[in-house]
């Protein structure tokens, strides 16, 4: 039995994390990646951009999520585009498919170029609810799996776990949880373009033991 | 005397065209007399001797000795040694440079060699002077001097090399001359017996590219110049300052026991392999 | 692409962590370097493995001229040895190369091309090192040079490097550029023993009777490794068959004619090139690296528009795939060569050509790869 028959069916989904440097956005590409091609089986190409700043300047992860090979590995016409600074909405906004979806951590982007866009003051959150800022792209991560019909709660949070040093996990957890918790709150299900095949990723993962 | 034939014909590799491409009056010969002779002293195998040389009259050194010789580039020899000290720290590494060789084009590594403490013995032969391409100045020229780059006189400053090593970290460092062979043997058979970075400077004329353009009549004039120019260590510390400048001190100059860097790399290796089980 | 087999270890890995995944299971023991962007992550990653492995060895050089240097000496020593690089570094690497070629020294260089000249754009691909990596270093020389689209394949490309180093008793060049080496992918771990691994062939003759550069029908001669009682002679001077220097004609003729016969010979052996869709090609795509991924979604594309498009992929770069070439120059109208730098392949490909088809080049040196749509519309043009 094919494991791959479940899964939804996807050609070239296109998705760009893009923010500051120090937001920990290569790493959250890479949890991200990590999960969608070894936990849920599907082929993935990460790729980043990034100056020669280590904080500060700008940063961005790239993901192509698909059911079949990958050939051209970088992003053209996106799907999702996370935005966590005003720069990052402004410079990627025009990348996105007529159909694809922006979203925004609104405690940094004060003007959107649209009105319609998925919108969490992630920064916020991260500070007030969970204490540390540093959980941002884990609060992040936990929206985005909200979203992605395809992308499973529960081996995102394993990917999570196998990614950070036994210190810190729990507070990620918490983060991941506030996030995808916030996300199905405000942004309601995932765009129809999306959805078809949810159910059939739902059904698989009730059959996983964790 | 009949010892020193029988170990040429120990320690020279027979199937090599003689002659060698050394003038007359040349001290490298003196200096390969001394590395064989210390060789002999620590009772080592030939097959567990490497000798690495850089480019010029004394990298040509290597292809006459019966050891593993390793003839490699300009100024880099040390880390070519570097690299066969790390791969097999079983062997010994002897590394034979000149002074344009480790100073000037290999500075960098002479200094990073010494910093790294690597388990070798390195011998510079200085004779102040680029002698196999044709008499330019060297790092160690000294200031005022003629060779084909400086008709007019050197105006720079000349490289201290014991000062240099000493610097940079290096574990036992000393200044011997060809005049004085038999202090010459001391002091290489004591710095191949001891672990890390041994640097040997060797004070050895060359008539025919710096001797000549520098008023010196023949190569035995140099040796003579050398003799009344040295002074012991000893003796030298304890000269008045003012005079100090007139004379070169030759001796052993520092003497530290710290491990090699191949020594503390297996020891780290050791912990982590042990670790792991 | 390489296949998914079942069973084997998936990871999610960077094209750099390939690199040393790939050297780990050619039985690299043995890394010299010095940290420069793009490829640092392989150095980092030797510096945690290394020393980890019973016989590995990392060291962190004072700069390129001496981690190459470095990597000889121990490569003479008998090691299998590796070190990465990008341009600039690349640049300081070639006077070691020379004389790698010259002693006939086994070692892999990886080289993650990013922009040039000089300090040019660290953080951006570009493939412009190619025909340095080919002629970098001075003095007639044989060369093996690499290249890797994928991160399957940089795992891959690197066993293969290490294999024709030891083999061929040669510098192998593995030419990666920034996309490549940053992108991250699953990819699987070969089982043990999956992969040949091979070794480099050893004296079976006594020190008495051996010569180190004698001239045999392969024209590999056997290394003998410091240490191992043979007390060879090594020199970057042009040498006789037992490794001393010589200036007579004949021995000169006979060993640079055996340094090039040894790589010549088995062009067949060393050549390697990824066919897509060429059968029926009237558009042919010559590409290598990452923009042979470009050109590949951009043949799928133009072939739903109803173009007889076909690619293929330069795994070997030097010596130059010509058979492949020139076939598919006979049967298409036009070539067209995309790549990161103002051409440097396209004159290998113009040159094998030789007039016989339309030869047109897709150049960008903007720091950015080359887009499928920009390989799509070219075809469109044709």
């Amino acid at each position: 039995m094919s494991k791959k028959a479940k899964m939804q069916e996807l050609n070239r989904f296109e998705l760009r994390l893009s923010g500051l440097g120090g937001q920990g956005i290569i790493t959250l590409g890479k949890i991200l990646g990590t999960a969608l091609a070894l936990g849920h089986g599907y082929y993935v190409t990460q790729t980043q951009s990034y100056g020669p700043e280590a904080r500060g300047g700008s940063s961005r992860a790239d993901l192509v999520i698909s059911s079949h090979p990958i050939s051209y590995p970088k992003t053209e016409n996106l799907d999702l585009l996370v935005a966590l600074s005003q720069e990052a909405c402004n410079a990627y906004y025009r990348y996105l498919k007529p159909n694809g979806v922006l979203m925004v951590d609104t405690s940094m982007v004060a003007n959107t170029p649209t009105n319609v866009y998925k919108g969490l003051p992630f920064t916020t959150l991260a500070k007030d609810k969970i204490g540390l800022v540093q959980t941002l792209n884990i609060l992040v991560l936990g929206a985005v799996t909200h979203l992605l019909p395809f992308a499973g709660q529960r081996r995102m949070k394993k990917a999570v776990e196998q990614a950070l040093p036994p210190k810190i996990q729990e507070i990620n957890i918490k983060a991941f949880n506030l996030g995808h918790r916030e996300a199905a709150k405000h942004f309601g299900d995932a765009p129809a373009v999306w959805l078809e095949a949810e159910e059939m990723a739902d059904a698989e993962e009730d059959t996983e033991h964790v | 005397m009949s010892e020193v034939t029988q170990l040429i014909h120990q320690y020279l590799r027979h199937n090599k065209k003689f002659p060698h491409v050394l003038c007359p009056g040349c001290g490298h010969g003196i200096a390969m007399g001394s590395i064989v002779r210390s060789v002999h002293a620590q009772g080592w195998s030939k097959d567990d001797v490497v000798v690495v040389a850089g480019i010029g009259c004394s990298g040509r050194i290597a292809v006459y000795m019966d050891f593993n010789t390793v003839h490699t580039t300009h100024g880099r020899a040390l880390t070519f040694a570097t690299g066969i000290k790390m791969a097999k720290p079983e062997m010994h590494v002897i590394v034979i440079m000149g002074d344009g060789d480790a100073l000037s084009i290999g500075g960098n590594h002479l200094i990073h060699a010494a910093r790294k403490n690597i388990g070798l013995t390195a011998i510079i032969l200085n004779n102040n002077i680029y002698g196999m391409t044709g008499g330019q100045c060297s790092s160690t020229t000294p200031t005022g001097d003629f060779s084909m780059t400086t008709p007019y006189g050197q105006l720079e400053k000349s490289f201290d090399i014991v000062e240099l090593a000493r610097a940079a970290g290096a574990n036992f460092v000393a200044r011997g001359t060809a005049f004085h062979a038999q202090q010459l043997d001391r002091i290489m058979t004591t710095a191949f017996g001891r672990p890390g970075f041994n640097l040997v400077e060797v004070f050895t004329p060359c008539h025919t590219q710096y001797g000549r353009k520098n008023k010196f009549k023949n190569p035995v004039e140099m040796y003579k110049h050398i003799s009344k120019t040295t002074m012991p260590l000893e003796a030298w510390s304890k000269l008045e300052p003012e005079k100090r400048a007139e004379r070169t001190p030759v001796g052993v100059f520092v003497e530290r026991d710290e491990p090699g860097l191949e020594e503390r790399y297996m020891e780290m290796k050791k912990k982590l392999l042990g670790s792991a089980q | 692409m390489a296949q998914a087999k079942k069973k084997r270890t998936e990871i999610f890995a960077l094209g750099n962590e390939a690199v040393v995944e790939g050297a780990l299971i050619a039985g690299c023991t043995f890394y010299a370097g010095y940290p420069i962007t793009p490829s640092s992550e392989i150095m980092e990653i030797m510096a945690a493995r290394l020393p980890r492995t019973p016989e590995g060895v990392f060291l962190q050089m004072e700069d390129e001229i001496g981690s190459l240097g470095a990597a000889i000496g121990a490569s003479l020593a008998g090691r299998k040895v590796m070190t990465a690089t990008s341009g600039p570094g690349f640049s300081l690497m070639q006077e070691h190369i020379g004389y790698a070629c010259m002693v006939e020294s086994p070692l892999v260089i990886v080289n993650v091309m990013r922009g040039g000249p000089s300090t040019g754009l660290p953080t951006s691909p570009s493939q412009g090192d190619v025909q340095q990596a080919r002629w970098g270093t001075h003095g007639d020389h044989p060369i093996i040079v690499l290249s890797a689209s994928d991160v399957q394949e940089c795992l891959e490309m690197t066993v293969r490097a290490f294999n024709m180093a030891e083999k061929y008793r040669t510098p192998v060049i593995l030419l990666l550029d920034e996309v490549t080496a940053h992108t991250r992918e699953k990819i699987f771990l070969p089982e043990p023993g999956e992969y040949e691994i091979l070794e480099r062939a050893v004296p079976s003759v006594p020190p008495e009777w051996f010569k180190p550069y004698e001239d045999t029908a392969r024209g590999v001669p056997p290394v003998a490794p410091i240490g191992a009682g043979y007390r060879t002679h090594i020199t970057g001077l042009t040498h006789d068959p037992m490794g001393y220097p010589t200036q007579r004609p004949d021995e000169i003729n006979t060993a640079m004619h055996r340094m090039f016969r040894k790589i010549d010979q088995f062009f067949d052996d060393i050549q390697l090139v990824d066919e897509f869709l060429t059968e029926d090609a009237e558009i042919g795509i010559v590409a290598y690296g990452s923009v042979a991924r470009s050109a590949r979604l951009a043949v799928t594309k133009a072939r739903e528009r109803g173009y007889k498009v076909g690619l293929i992929t330069l795994k070997t770069l030097f010596p130059f795939p010509k058979p492949s070439v020139v076939a598919l120059a006979r049967k298409a109208k036009c070539i067209l060569v995309p790549e990161m730098n103002m051409g440097q392949m396209s004159r290998e490909v113009k040159r094998v050509n030789n007039g016989a088809t339309r030869v047109r080049t897709i150049n960008r040196v903007d720091g950015s790869i080359i887009t499928p749509s920009e390989i799509l519309k070219s075809i469109t043009q044709v």
